[in-house]
């Protein structure tokens, strides 16, 4: 277990060396000179050009050996320093993030955990009865080929504009600020509906799927026709089927959150909630490169942590692992 | 024709299996379409033509009233410059097949060559390859596209497809791996080992057919994940600066408020196109599935 875990972190605190490197390093060996793009951002008078190349170079580092200029990005990191947006300006990238933060947990966090339980549900009643195999198995597989995106633009028309139920711009009504009452509550809960609907359907197909195929192999495994050669209900040998099709199912939800996360950037964009995907999308339409750096070592990091919690869950989950590495060592 | 079936039995298999037939002949007929791209939008638009007397077509020229819904001037109608989207879609559709075999192709490469270097040599080459593949899977590949081509002042299908290609590779990796892992390890493997059979040809002689119709799958399922992939680049607003694509024509169309005014026909055709090409890659991937291995084929 110790083996297991050890092994994991140091994979994790390479990746996050390597991802934080990339940050550093992408602006600085690519073709073309960002700092000048950055300057020309800036320069609204002719005169400023000259202060801020230097404000620049100075806090880019450029004047100094490379290493010295690695060095310091990494201390401006861990004081938490990821520059100031342009977009934005003079606020940090720090602040900016952190405040679009809570739109992101609250989309997140509900789609992908309610449509990994609904999906694994459905793909176990899928795999049992021929007929919902028949039916249903087909709209999944489109669901899962959709772009989120697209999907999202299609119930933005169906839903917002078709039938104009829904708000499709947003996260709460433009009168409304941000306070702890009951109307902000549900006027946040309506905007909220569209984008978590999309994610949660997109989703859905890709886990159903997984989960149909995996039961349908543990079906056909060894241990479920000594069952049924018992004389097991249907019921009993799904349940013991179901336990052991949904290890793999777990490891796919840590191997699936990149793509999650990048179908999350796209559906804010389409209905303008402010998480870090639409921040994004400003980013580039202002070319702001430090907001843009910033929410990739956000996205990237966030996902590292989210996928070292699925590991420890797998620990628990599965006894195998627990005890391989117990008994093996 | 008989007996040369009877000796290829999986290609009996593949030909007989409803979903890979459905699915290919779909994916052949996107093919064609793409090939005959600038063909067929000659053919929608041979009034503007003549009455233009330009010789050729550019997808992002505005030949006609913008905002117009469809009718036999513009068969899928204009989106809010006057652009045709039925010529848009034909184009944008070859790069979006163009990505996804360039895309797919190079990550199942590498996915193969380092997942099946690792497995059949184990030991410390192993341990490292295997490193790298878990720490590239666990960054997000579109956090990574973004940043690179974020910095790219001039993007083009071909680097597109190579950016997208260079990132795609790790579960492939992982797969093909623990396929030759378990393949390593036969029986016949083993005796042409005993035999003093050499590496190479064990590689290519015994090991290499076997993986054939894994590796196909896998590159079907890359396939579809490079499109995928290429078209939530272009929404983002990073993709190919000049031209047009799938994923373009709905960043513009999103921007220029077509779901606002109910542009139908500038929204639907780009990602049905999209969805129904990689919900066909998959139908194929299932049928070929079915066919190479005995156990799921249906009775």
């Amino acid at each position: 277990m110790g083996k297991y875990l050890s092994k994991k972190i140091t994979i994790y605190i390479l990746t996050f060396f390597i991802a934080v490197t990339l940050d550093w390093a992408i602006p600085r060996f690519m073709p073309g000179n960002p700092i000048s793009i950055l300057v020309s951002r800036f320069s609204a008078l002719p005169n400023a050009r000259k202060v801020l190349t230097s404000y620049f170079t100075q806090s880019f580092g450029l004047d100094k050996p490379i290493l010295v200029q690695y060095l310091n990005f990494w201390k401006a990191f861990f004081h938490g320093d990821l520059g100031v947006s342009v977009y934005l300006y003079p606020k940090p990238v720090v602040d900016i993030i952190k405040e679009s933060l809570p739109y992101d947990i609250a989309l997140l966090l509900p789609s992908i955990i309610l449509s990994w339980i609904f999906g694994n549900w459905i793909g176990a009643l899928a795999a049992k009865n021929r007929i919902l195999d028949k039916t249903l198995v087909p709209i999944l597989y489109v669901f899962t080929a959709m772009p989120y995106f697209w999907f999202a633009i299609i119930i933005a028309w169906i839903l917002g504009v078709v039938i104009p139920i829904f708000p499709i711009s947003g996260a709460y009504s433009y009168s409304m600020t941000p306070e702890l009452s009951w109307t902000f509550f549900f006027d946040f809960l309506h905007h909220w509906f569209l984008p978590f609907l999309t994610l949660f359907v997109v989703m859905l197909g890709g886990w159903a799927i997984g989960m149909r195929n995996m039961i349908i192999y543990e079906i056909e495994a060894n241990y479920s026709r000594y069952l049924e050669s018992l004389g097991a209900s249907d019921k009993m040998i799904l349940r013991y089927a179901f336990r052991n099709a949904v290890l793999p199912q777990v490891t796919g939800l840590a191997l699936q959150l990149g793509t999650i996360v990048a179908g999350a950037l796209t559906t804010e964009m389409v209905f303008s909630y402010p998480g870090i995907g639409y921040l994004l999308l400003q980013g580039i339409l202002h070319q702001d490169y430090f907001l843009i750096q910033g929410c990739f070592l956000f996205i990237v990091l966030s996902v590292l942590a989210a996928n070292f919690l699925v590991d420890l869950v797998y620990v628990l989950i599965d006894p195998r692992v627990r005890y391989s590495y117990t008994e093996g060592a | 024709m008989k007996e040369w079936l009877k000796k290829h039995d999986t290609i009996y298999f593949m030909l007989t299996n409803k979903r890979f037939v459905g699915g290919m002949i779909f994916i052949v007929a996107m093919v064609l379409i793409a090939i005959l791209g600038p063909w067929l939008a000659r053919l929608e638009l041979n009034w503007y033509l003549e009455e233009s007397g330009t010789k050729n077509l550019d997808p992002t020229a505005n030949i006609g009233i913008p905002y117009s819904p469809p009718s036999s001037r513009h068969w899928l109608g204009t989106n809010s410059f006057g652009q045709d989207v039925f010529m848009q879609l034909v184009f944008g559709l070859r790069s979006s097949l163009l990505i996804g075999i360039i895309g797919g192709g190079l990550a199942t490469l590498i996915g193969l060559i380092v997942g099946f270097v690792s497995g059949y040599s184990g030991g410390m080459m192993d341990e490292l390859l295997m490193m790298l593949t878990n720490i590239m899977l666990v960054i997000p590949t579109m956090a990574v596209l973004i940043i690179i081509a974020a910095y790219l002042p001039y993007r083009g299908v071909l680097i597109e497809s190579i950016i997208i290609g260079l990132t795609g590779w790790p579960w492939t990796a992982r797969a093909v791996r623990s396929e030759t892992l378990s393949l390593k390890s036969r029986d016949f493997v083993h005796l042409a080992r005993i035999s003093a059979v050499k590496p190479l040809r064990i590689i290519f002689g015994e090991i290499a057919p076997n993986m054939l119709s894994y590796v196909f799958m896998v590159f079907i399922l890359q396939f579809g994940g490079s499109i995928l992939a290429a078209v939530g680049l272009d929404f983002i607003g990073l993709g190919p600066t000049r031209g047009t694509s799938l994923g373009l024509m709905l960043q513009q169309a999103v921007l220029w408020n077509a779901i606002q005014l109910g542009m139908w026909w500038w929204i639907i055709p780009p990602g049905a196109i999209i969805t129904a090409i990689v919900a066909a890659l998959y139908t194929v991937n299932t049928g070929l599935d079915e066919a190479f291995n005995p156990k799921l084929r249906e009775m």
